[in-house]
């Protein structure tokens, strides 16, 4: 047996899921004995056999990437609750185990398994997309690269028909159903008052607000995930705020930008240009715009 | 030895593992450390607070890089993005020298995030070798190749881990970063002398020193970094130190970590023993 023989077979048997005591599995899903691979690769010695050797490594596996996973997700397991949180832990790093040589990528296919596993979210489906999205979002948005900044000084001496402005890398852009930036801001806060509260009322507490926002009838919520300083903030913005960001992110000129996202507003047509002249002066005081270069594609 | 080509020719002392809790600590109170050793992978990332720490602390103390994902004896290529992002950091950091395991991880492109332990064969060896040859010349930075604690061996090892180590590092012509930790729990997993390990070692490659404490339940030891050395590991470090000389040496503490100084203090207490190495080579 070659160096990738046995690397192949003890990683398979290594990234098998636990029993639901935590320990390791006689046999695989796949019908493949643990214990075989077991025997046939790991010597046994005066303590541990072959199974209970590979058995170290297997749980030590699932302990780390769930408790990273879990990590991540607080919001996530506050909306569907530690027992179905735990489950669907299990079932996506199965079938999306980390791609990456860091622990910080092993949520980045979550919104992606959920939709082709909506069952795993039960009723709470939407609400559950929308906290992954605004989870995901944070951790990009914490170590996104920061370009020098555009001013609006620079803005406002380009020629608006030509101009295009690519967000800070760091700027998340996200149109959700539920308030899950407030869900997610309570659970933080939850979580860091455990040491001064009892266990049991920050559950019930928890429980009971999640519950009232998946009660919730699903409207449109606009957020920007971003970072001032060194810290992650959610802002709420208007409808045409998101769609000029957002037509912009994909390239459009300023003017493209914000004729198209201003099309159908509601907004009376004389008030718009002291609106749109504003929240540029905002976007830019927070560093937002950088200039626009050629996004290579590969072919 | 203390100075030689794979811990670039540099003559650091005592140093500790930079971790989160004592940010604070450091860049306020700014103790007086020789050295700090950094996790490569928790800043191979494109911006925020971790870089802004980061610089801050390398503005004012000498950063060593240590990785945990490399995975050198992984059968198959390094990945691109990896090494490319790796790169970026040294450059940063200017670290003088870079160590990472010598075990495996990662396999047809997924991560295990563990250190997985090879089974010891010239096959092995050789991949492994090529390996370390291969991220060193892409870095231009000596490379330090360290010990792991393991759990298992595998039926088809042909050597004993000491002379895999041997056979690996010749091949590569790379450093040793020894840790005499992994060397006290390997050999209580697998019996074998741990003396008869550290006696193995070829000196002249030995880069640096790791250090820490570990977990101990009824029918093996785990690595867990979250207790102070005990003595029988203060013991194999004397015995090492007495035969490579005074050696830039790290503490690890990585779960359930103390305060900054009980850290720091427990790091010192290799003082004693790099003392008496000075002692030696002055006589």
């Amino acid at each position: 047996m070659n160096l990738l023989d046995i690397q192949r077979q003890m990683a398979a048997a290594v990234m098998t899921p636990l029993t639901p005591s935590e320990r390791m599995r006689n046999v695989a899903p796949n019908g493949r004995s643990l214990r075989a691979v077991a025997n046939k690769i790991i010597k046994p010695n005066d303590r541990l056999t072959s199974f209970e050797r590979l058995e170290i490594y297997n749980r030590q596996y699932w302990f780390r990437v769930l408790s990273g996973f879990a990590e991540d997700f607080p919001g996530l397991r506050a909306v569907l609750g530690t027992r179905a949180f735990d489950k669907l832990a299990e079932a996506y790093l199965n079938d999306c185990p980390s791609r990456s040589f860091t622990m910080r990528n092993i949520g980045s296919q979550l919104e992606t398994w959920l939709k082709k596993h909506p069952a795993r979210t039960g009723s709470r489906y939407k609400l559950a997309i929308d906290m992954v999205r605004l989870e995901w979002a944070e951790i990009n948005a914490f170590d996104g690269t920061r370009e020098s900044p555009l001013t609006s000084a620079d803005i406002a001496e380009a020629n608006p028909a030509k101009l295009r402005l690519r967000l800070q890398p760091y700027v998340n852009l996200l149109d959700l159903r539920y308030p899950v930036d407030d869900l997610l801001l309570e659970v933080r806060k939850n979580t860091e008052e455990l040491s001064v509260a009892s266990n049991a009322f920050s559950e019930r507490h928890k429980t009971k607000r999640v519950a009232a926002i998946a009660r919730m009838r699903p409207g449109a919520i606009f957020l920007a995930v971003h970072r001032m300083g060194e810290e992650v903030y959610f802002r709420r913005l208007e409808g045409e705020e998101f769609a000029i960001l957002s037509n912009l992110r994909d390239g459009k000129s300023l003017n493209g930008a914000i004729e198209s996202a201003l099309r159908n507003s509601t907004t009376p047509a004389d008030t718009r240009p002291l609106l749109v002249q504003k929240w540029f002066q905002t976007w830019s005081t927070l560093g937002w715009f950088c200039p626009w270069k050629k996004v290579a594609t590969s072919s | 030895m203390p100075a030689n080509k794979f811990n670039g020719h540099t003559d650091y002392g005592i140093g500790i593992g930079l971790r989160v809790p004592h940010y604070q600590h450091i860049l306020t109170r700014k103790p007086v450390v020789d050295w700090f050793e950094i996790i490569s992978e928790n800043f191979m990332i494109d911006g925020g607070r971790p870089l802004r720490i980061l610089d801050e602390i390398l503005e004012q103390y000498k950063v060593v890089q240590h990785g945990v994902s490399m995975y050198f004896g992984s059968a198959q290529r390094a990945d691109r993005e990896h090494l490319r992002r790796l790169k970026t950091l040294v450059k940063r950091t200017k670290t003088p020298w870079l160590s990472d395991h010598l075990c495996w991880g990662s396999v047809d492109g997924r991560y295990t995030h563990d250190l997985l332990p090879m089974p010891y064969t010239f096959e092995a060896a050789k991949i492994t070798a090529q390996k370390v040859r291969e991220v060193r010349d892409f870095l231009e930075i000596p490379i330090a190749v360290e010990n792991v604690s393991s759990y298992a061996e595998f039926h088809v090892s042909e050597m004993t881990e000491w002379e895999f180590l041997n056979e690996v590092v010749e091949r590569a012509d790379c450093g040793i970063l020894l840790d005499v930790n992994n060397i006290y729990v390997s050999s209580q997993n697998h019996t074998f002398d741990p003396f008869t390990y550290v006696n193995s070692v070829p000196v002249e490659r030995v880069a640096q020193i790791h250090i820490a404490g570990h977990s101990k339940y009824r029918k093996y030891i785990l690595d867990t970094h979250d207790h102070p050395v005990i003595d029988p590991v203060w013991k194999l470090y004397a015995r090492a130190i007495e035969r490579v000389g005074h050696t830039a040496t790290l503490l690890e503490w990585d779960d359930s970590i103390p305060a900054f100084d009980e850290v720091h203090d427990e790091a010192l207490k290799a003082n004693k023993f790099l003392a008496s190495a000075s002692l030696a080579t002055a006589v």
